[in-house]
């Protein structure tokens, strides 16, 4: 008994080590699984439109309270620091600066969205989720990770939104 | 087969004799009890856990459990008693008291009405009073009382919650001293202690004591109405008996039901007759704002001596061990449960008043006036059952008590004292409530029996049974059972409200903005790993679905390493727990807003896995992380991460 799962051992271990050694013997890890995703990744880029994280859409307001944001031409740096203390406190966890995170990064966002659809996203991301087609495809995007309500006010995310305008 | 053929069509038969018996205009009992997927129950009750040392909160009329709040007991499942925030909840004069005997809740009171802000409950073993506070459904305040043994005559309130009674069961040398238990007679003494209740905050103070006769305490009610300012407890044991209890304390004809003035007790407090004794007794507080529990040891107590102050206190004698004592909804009846009587007696407060004016006493106890029994009686309820224990009212002139022996709710009129209808118990029922019974405006509709015996109304589960509990409705002229449901622990008592007094009031979050948590975490920004000699502290947060940091190295063997966490959610419903291998302690269940901690001791080399285990998102399995430990000799440093490679 002991020597059949010796030898079974010793088979599976060969299976391993001729898979791991395809390529690169230097690098860690089980190289195989990924090398096939990347490959899908690609061929699904090719066919695929642009990004939804990189997608511009200016027109759509997403679903939820907001329907309309006046933006001032001068950025009110008071609403800017009300903003950026609201952000680090409830949206810092997932959305760092200049860098994607759990969610994307926030920085030149309203170069592609609608103010009205980011304060949407913040208010009501359950709903955005379910019915808007862009924030559905950011949340396949963003490996199915849910974007939380943070229980933000309309005057919160407003000056989150100021803050953006920064960013 | 044939006769088994011949059964089948009787059953059959039965079955429908037994629809149309019900007739087509009577509702079903279980149409009554059902509350349809998505609606709420009409009614919160909040049933008393007994040896659980827990209460836990049904709904009714479904009878649906909806939550057991730890009040005197460590739970694994909310990290009470286990987590270092409420740790010191549980500390007393002996030190950390894991457990206790939760007996009867009661509910704050405004102008006599239930207002729904706090509960109060006893624990019995190592005297104490909890509050739980009905915004978040917790424990924020518990303190012992001390000069107090078996603490059962309590928790009850008076009609503004200006205080909460607790009396002793048990009496005991006052102070404790080494003394023969033989010289118990005329030794040991009781004591009736009054919490004030701040009528802001509602925070608790042992205001006074009154000390007692050395009887036993057993159970109390507040007047109200015309009788506010007067708490009437029963008494048992007036023999003053040591041993052989069960014999020895069921000589006398009548025991007593105290009656106290407060009032007057507030007066004598005021004229300054009172005496300061020493004590030590804890005081535990949950602040809502730190999350954090601090406990206080107070160092003495006032004492209004009953045996010296006239006025204070009158004993009303009533037969033969009362237990229940019962003041119906216009203060004027207050109902003794003789507990080895059949009847039941009941004395009028108008009658005790005007003996007392006219100094128409039978006798004294130890300097307290004894009242004569013909004069105070208002009437009896007559062989209504056997072995009385509880009585409570329905606001619509009608009484119901429960026989514990006979095993039976019966329903009697006020005033008239005539049974007017009767229902079993399975078994031998103990205590009963009706939402709002013990205040002037009880909700009418329900009582629910609390047995004492189970055996076969549920399927079995071994020797030990689940507890059992019955409602009947009692908004007709014969109450009519609709509902069997178990119970946790061992119910001793419930209170119960119109659940719309409640919910509105219920918090949902705790707000990440006034979380003052000594070690929060509020924003990502302050994550980090601080060393302190061998004292580890993590700062560490939770969001859906990942912790900050989630990779931590330069932990050493011999360290103690507290991660204190904080859920940066801000939505309702979405707890994050935290488990870390080889803990000795339990995981943390921390609510959005929150923040609490638990140390960990790690004792092995390696890397050690921490994880969520509370499923919070479709990406649950994916909230965990490393922790690496070094020899104790390590000099690695600490460093933290999330998301890097």
């Amino acid at each position: 008994m002991k020597t059949i799962l010796k030898g079974g051992y010793v088979l599976l271990l060969g299976i391993l080590i001729s898979c791991g050694g395809k390529e690169e013997k230097k690098q860690d890890g089980f190289q195989v699984e990924r090398q096939k995703t990347t490959q899908k990744a690609t061929q699904k880029v090719e066919t695929e439109t642009t990004k939804a994280s990189e997608r511009i859409d200016l027109e759509n307001k997403g679903v939820g309270p907001i329907t309309s944001v006046d933006l001032s031409t001068d950025i009110d740096q008071a609403l800017v620091a009300e903003g950026k203390a609201a952000y680090d406190q409830l949206c810092l966890a997932c959305h760092r600066v200049g860098k994607k995170f759990i969610g994307p990064a926030p920085d030149g966002i309203l170069k592609r969205r609608s103010p009205e659809w980011i304060m949407n996203m913040i208010l009501n991301p359950e709903g955005m989720v379910k019915e808007d087609p862009l924030a559905k495809d950011l949340f396949m995007e963003f490996n199915g990770s849910p974007m939380a309500n943070q229980g933000l006010s309309e005057e919160q995310a407003r000056a989150v939104l100021e803050y953006f305008r920064t960013l | 087969m044939f006769a088994v053929a011949a059964v089948t069509m009787f059953l059959i038969g039965c079955n429908q004799q037994g629809k149309d018996s019900n007739g087509a205009l009577s509702s079903s009992a279980a149409e009554k009890v059902y509350v349809a997927p998505g609606e709420h129950d009409e009614f919160y009750a909040f049933i008393s856990g007994g040896f659980s040392g827990q209460m836990s909160v049904y709904g009714l009329p479904s009878g649906r459990l909806f939550k057991v709040i730890p009040v005197f007991s460590q739970d694994a499942e909310k990290a009470w008693g286990y987590n270092e925030e409420t740790k010191p909840m549980l500390n007393t004069s002996h030190g950390f008291v894991p457990w206790d005997d939760a007996h009867h809740p009661d509910i704050s009171q405004t102008n006599g009405e239930l207002d729904g802000r706090f509960v109060f409950i006893n624990g019995n073993n190592t005297p104490r009073i909890a509050k739980v506070d009905l915004s978040v459904f917790e424990t924020t305040e518990i303190i012992e009382i001390p000069n107090s043994a078996g603490n059962h005559s309590s928790a009850f309130v008076t009609e503004n919650t200006e205080y909460v009674v607790a009396g002793t069961r048990f009496s005991v040398p006052i102070p404790q001293r080494d003394m023969p238990i033989k010289e118990y007679k005329g030794n040991f003494k009781g004591s009736l202690s009054f919490i004030s209740v701040d009528p802001e905050d509602g925070g608790m103070d042992l205001s006074f004591q009154i000390l007692m006769p050395g009887f036993d305490y057993d159970l109390a009610h507040p007047g109200r109405g015309a009788s506010h300012g007067w708490m009437f407890f029963s008494t048992y044991n007036s023999e003053e008996s040591h041993t052989l209890m069960e014999v020895n304390a069921s000589q006398n004809d009548k025991d007593f039901i105290a009656a106290v003035n407060w009032k007057k007790a507030e007066e004598y407090i005021k004229e300054g007759k009172f005496r300061t004794m020493p004590a030590n007794y804890a005081h535990n507080v949950y602040d809502e704002s730190t999350h954090t529990a601090t406990s206080t040891m107070k160092k003495e107590v006032r004492i209004l001596d009953a045996a010296e102050l006239p006025g204070l206190v009158y004993l009303l004698p009533t037969p033969k061990s009362p237990h229940g004592c019962d003041v119906d909804p216009t203060g004027e009846y207050i109902v003794g449960n003789g507990k080895l009587s059949s009847d039941l007696t009941v004395h009028s407060f108008t009658k005790m008043i005007d003996a007392i004016e006219n100094e128409r006493f039978d006798g004294e106890a130890y300097g307290i006036p004894i009242l004569s029994f013909e004069d105070v009686l208002a009437g009896s309820v007559k062989q209504a059952g056997l072995g009385p224990l509880h009585t409570e009212f329905d606001g619509k002139g009608n009484g119901y008590t429960t026989f514990f022996i006979s095993s039976e709710v019966v329903k009697w009129k006020v005033g008239t004292w005539e049974v007017v209808d009767r229902q079993p118990c399975y078994y031998s029922v103990g205590h009963l409530m009706i939402p709002g019974g013990n205040s002037r405006k009880p909700f009418g509709k329900y009582v629910v029996a609390m047995n004492k015996i189970t055996k076969d109304r549920y399927l079995p589960t071994g020797p030990e049974v689940t507890q059992s509990a019955q409602l009947y409705d009692i908004s007709g002229e014969k109450m009519e059972l609709l509902l069997d449901f178990p119970t946790v622990g061992e119910p001793h008592y419930a209170a119960g409200i119109a659940a719309d007094i409640v919910k509105e009031r219920s918090k949902k979050i705790y707000s990440l903005e006034e979380n003052k948590h000594k070690y929060a975490t509020t924003s990502d920004a302050d994550v980090r790993v601080e060393r302190n000699g061998k004292e580890v502290h993590v700062y560490m947060t939770m969001i859906r679905s990942h912790f900050n940091p989630d990779n931590i190295e330069g932990i050493k063997v011999g360290d103690k390493v507290y991660f204190h966490v904080t859920n940066l959610e801000q939505d309702y419903d979405v707890p994050h727990g935290v488990s870390m291998i080889g803990a000795n302690t339990s995981e943390l269940l921390i609510m959005p807003g929150q923040t609490e901690t638990f140390v960990w001791e790690p004792k092995q080399v390696g890397v050690w896995p921490f994880y969520c285990t509370d499923f919070c998102s479709a990406l649950h399995q994916e909230m965990q992380g490393y922790v690496r430990v070094s020899p104790a000799s390590s000099d690695l440093d600490l460093s933290w991460s999330l998301g890097e490679d």
